[in-house]
């Protein structure tokens, strides 16, 4: 018997360890249209101790771990390249607090958006959390950890920047804690203690953070989906400054796609916005859509397309799948809002040579501080000419996200290595030399962000 | 090819004006009417033009059929006043475009049910109403092969229902049906107003599918047993196209003992929805819809009526939050006609 898969058993029980192939086939996929990779172990742990006894066990070994949220994570950042332990962590699904007066919710790692949302609406109804588009199977964890954003990223920035407390295991196998919570206080402010801020962003490479204290925000009686439409690009960063000006809405995109045939070429904004009366939504209505928008609307350059009550969740991924074989992943960057008319022209021209229909999504972040653009690439998950299409229209896209002076949002490793290319030299020796010191033997999601 | 039969003479002899005396959303009177009218036959820019929200209802004020809402949207195409923003018209104008495949043609040879672009509304024609009526356009993917087109008069297009509609005549013939039961107002009023109005050949029977519902309770007459409820009815724009069927929807009520509220807005005097008012160019167009709104549902409320009855899909979206907001329960005529043979529609407690 395997002594690696012994010590396993050892740790968390024979039913949460597995070597079967047929399993550990599971594990070596995302859903996007980077290549396989088999771990050699599919491990669930239920604490934040069992964990560290396996990253003990790991560097004793010198094995890579490969910590996995909800499974939902496209462009490669959970696929195991270099084998190892695949580390689930779906089993750690505990809301262990949620303080209503201080408004945030300390949950543990594998508790899902859609547990989160569930639990706030039936024993919280005045809090919510910034959901993201994702399906509602994806993590809290998983989603603060690659810096995500939500439908609350206009008022309160990404979800990374709503974190008030964290619980990390780190390579070498200490449970850390970082925030009030480290002094034995509650769980509600990350400040004002020193910054180590090594954990986010990281895609896993710097530890495995188990508890995460999330800030939840006041949720309104009435929630709903305003939606304006423009046919010119140019006039879509002038639409998000001045709504974002008005700070009365709650969540701004802006989508254009080929399919279905009424969104092509044209830019759709969705604009949540949120009142406790009929009162306070007819003044935030007249606010955006008559003071601020009213001028496109009587000059015939923009249309206000009506307000429906109720969210719509998930959206994002929804919208993703025209084409047969239900295959997609995108290309997300990070950007100043200006270059929208520019991310749409040439990502359009990209989908064109690649046969895709093309599909693009920006985000409103902080009060136009910047946006999330996304260029989303539909393949045929039974055709790997498709697949390798898209793949190919992605690298193009992470090229064209650094030309148009954005980052590459939660970059896979060609995207990674664009962007340690042109990072400062000396950021990346200071990330080389963090990671050399928290992870000595290069056990954690190995091939990310290995700074040469 | 197609050109609309107007007859500028029957305007000079009109001595009512009805067409835009009447209008519930622009203001005037009858002399400025006269003039603003025969303006607008001349090709010149009028008011109107720029104000008409287009709710039709001229079409039915007008007593001698002399189509003066078809002959404003005319105008406002040719002159390039559109009533809504260039970003909706485009959108509007894709909207109807086939683009997954062709239609499969069963042949009829008979009467059919025609669901136009609502082949998502299958579950409001189910049970004995509509027992033995084959149905044509049951997929939504491939359900704007049959979509009527006339939604662009909303949109001073015209040109676009004269270029598109001959295919979708065609498309359903190639059903071979005799009758056409129209499941909405505006197919309806496309094949037995418009068309006429243009010169288009029509080459099958059209069917209001409020006659057709009247007709079929009879049939089931022994199985009726009065709903008991106080309602309303919100009237499509393009019921106003067929004025002649609005008298099924009392008999109806009448049939199967739904008890009709005394209102203000009812009949001709009945207001919009306000689909397509509140995304209009014309200035405070969505304030003024949403004032419209509260108007309509509170005449409701205040006349008692328990539910609101559609016949028209865009009505119901508009409107049916807004209703139950205010305790007054949305419901489609076929369903309250289902609940009245002793039937449960999907969603009825």
């Amino acid at each position: 018997m395997d002594s690696v898969y012994e010590a396993l058993v050892e740790i968390v029980g024979p039913e949460h360890v597995s070597s079967q192939p047929e399993e550990l086939f599971i594990y070596s996929w995302d859903l996007g249209t980077t290549e396989p990779h088999r771990p050699d172990y599919a491990v669930a742990p239920r604490t934040a101790e069992e964990i560290r006894k396996i990253v003990q066990l790991a560097n004793k070994e010198k094995i890579p771990v490969v910590p996995l949220g909800g499974g939902l994570s496209l462009a490669g950042l959970a696929v195991p390249f270099k084998g190892g332990i695949l580390l689930d962590l779906k089993r750690m699904d505990d809301i262990i607090e949620v303080n209503e007066r201080a408004r945030y919710a300390l949950v543990e790692c594998g508790v899902s958006q859609g547990k989160l949302t569930a639990y706030l609406e039936r024993h919280h109804p005045h809090l919510t959390h910034s959901e993201p588009g994702a399906p509602p199977a994806a993590t809290i964890a998983g989603n603060v950890v690659i810096h995500g954003q939500g439908d609350l990223a206009h008022p309160y920035g990404f979800n990374s920047d709503m974190i008030n407390g964290l619980e990390v295991v780190t390579p070498t196998g200490e449970i850390c804690q970082f925030g009030s919570c480290a002094i034995g206080a509650g769980w509600f402010t990350l400040h004002p203690l020193p910054d180590v801020g090594l954990f986010l962003g990281w895609t896993g490479t710097t530890g495995i953070i188990t508890k995460v204290s999330l800030r939840l925000f006041p949720c309104k009686k009435i929630r709903g989906m305003a939606q304006f439409v423009v046919d010119d690009e140019d006039l879509v960063p002038e639409v998000f400054y001045k709504i974002t000006h008005t700070q009365m809405v709650e969540d701004i995109m802006a989508t254009s796609q080929a399919i279905p045939p009424f969104s092509s070429e044209l830019h759709h904004f969705t604009i949540n916005i949120a009142a406790d009366s009929e009162k306070e939504l007819e003044f935030k209505l007249e606010i955006v859509f008559d003071d601020t928008l009213g001028e496109y609307i009587h000059k015939g350059d923009g249309g206000y397309l009506g307000f429906i009550r109720g969210l719509e969740r998930p959206q994002l991924s929804k919208t993703s799948d025209w084409r047969k074989g239900g295959g997609f992943e995108y290309v997300g960057s990070i950007m100043p809002i200006e270059q929208y008319p520019e991310c749409y022209r040439r990502g359009k021209e990209i989908s064109e040579r690649h046969d895709i229909p093309y599909t693009v999504l920006a985000r409103c972040i902080g009060t136009a501080h910047a946006m999330m653009f996304s260029w989303t690439y539909a393949f045929n998950r039974a055709d790997p000419k498709t697949i390798e299409h898209a793949r190919e229209a992605l690298h193009e896209t992470d090229d064209l996200a650094l030309e148009l002076g954005g980052t590459i949002w939660k970059p896979g490793l060609y995207g990674q290595r664009l962007v340690m290319e042109k990072l400062n030299p000396n950021t990346l020796e200071l990330m080389r030399k963090i990671k050399q010191l928290l992870d000595p033997n290069g056990i954690m999601n190995p091939g990310n962000w290995e700074a040469q | 090819m197609y050109a609309l039969k107007y007859d500028e003479d029957t305007c000079l002899k009109c001595r009512t004006q009805d067409c835009l005396a009447k209008c519930q959303y622009i203001d005037i009177d009858k002399e400025s009417a006269k003039k603003e009218i025969l303006k607008i036959a001349h090709g010149e820019d009028s008011s109107v033009l720029h104000d008409c929200v287009t709710c039709y209802a001229c079409e039915e004020y007008c007593s001698f059929n002399n189509h003066p809402f078809y002959l404003i949207v005319e105008k406002q195409e040719e002159l390039d006043i559109p009533p809504l923003p260039r970003p909706i018209i485009k959108r509007g104008i894709k909207t109807g475009i086939p683009f997954r495949g062709e239609p499969t043609i069963e042949k009829i040879n008979g009467r059919a049910l025609l669901m136009g672009a609502f082949a998502d509304l299958m579950h409001l024609i189910q049970g004995k109403l509509f027992e033995g009526l084959p149905v044509i356009s049951t997929d939504p993917r491939k359900m704007f092969h049959y979509f009527c087109q006339l939604m662009y008069l909303h949109y001073a297009r015209n040109s676009v229902i004269k270029e598109r509609l001959p295919k979708i005549i065609k498309t359903i013939a190639e059903h071979e049906v005799t009758e056409v039961v129209c499941f909405h107002d505006e197919c309806y009023g496309t094949y037995t107003s418009y068309c006429p109005a243009i010169g288009m050949e029509v080459p099958f029977t059209p069917v209001h599918f409020f006659e057709y519902l009247y007709n079929r309770l009879l049939e089931l007459k022994k199985e009726i047993k009065p709903v008991k409820l106080k309602v309303a009815y919100q009237r499509p724009c393009s019921s106003r196209l067929s004025p002649d069927k609005h008298r099924f929807v009392q008999a109806i009520f009448d049939l199967i003992g739904a008890q009709t509220v005394e209102r203000e807005y009812v009949d001709e005097n009945a207001l919009c929805c306000g689909g397509t008012m509140e995304g209009q160019r014309r200035e405070g167009s969505r304030k003024r819809t949403a004032d419209l709104r509260r108007k309509n549902i509170e005449d409701m409320k205040n006349a008692g009526a328990e539910v609101c009855v559609f016949n028209c899909p865009a009505c119901y979206n508009t409107l049916g939050q807004m209703l139950v907001q205010s305790g007054i329960r949305p419901v489609f005529m076929s369903d309250l006609c289902r609940v009245a043979i002793g039937e449960k529609p999907e969603g009825w407690r």
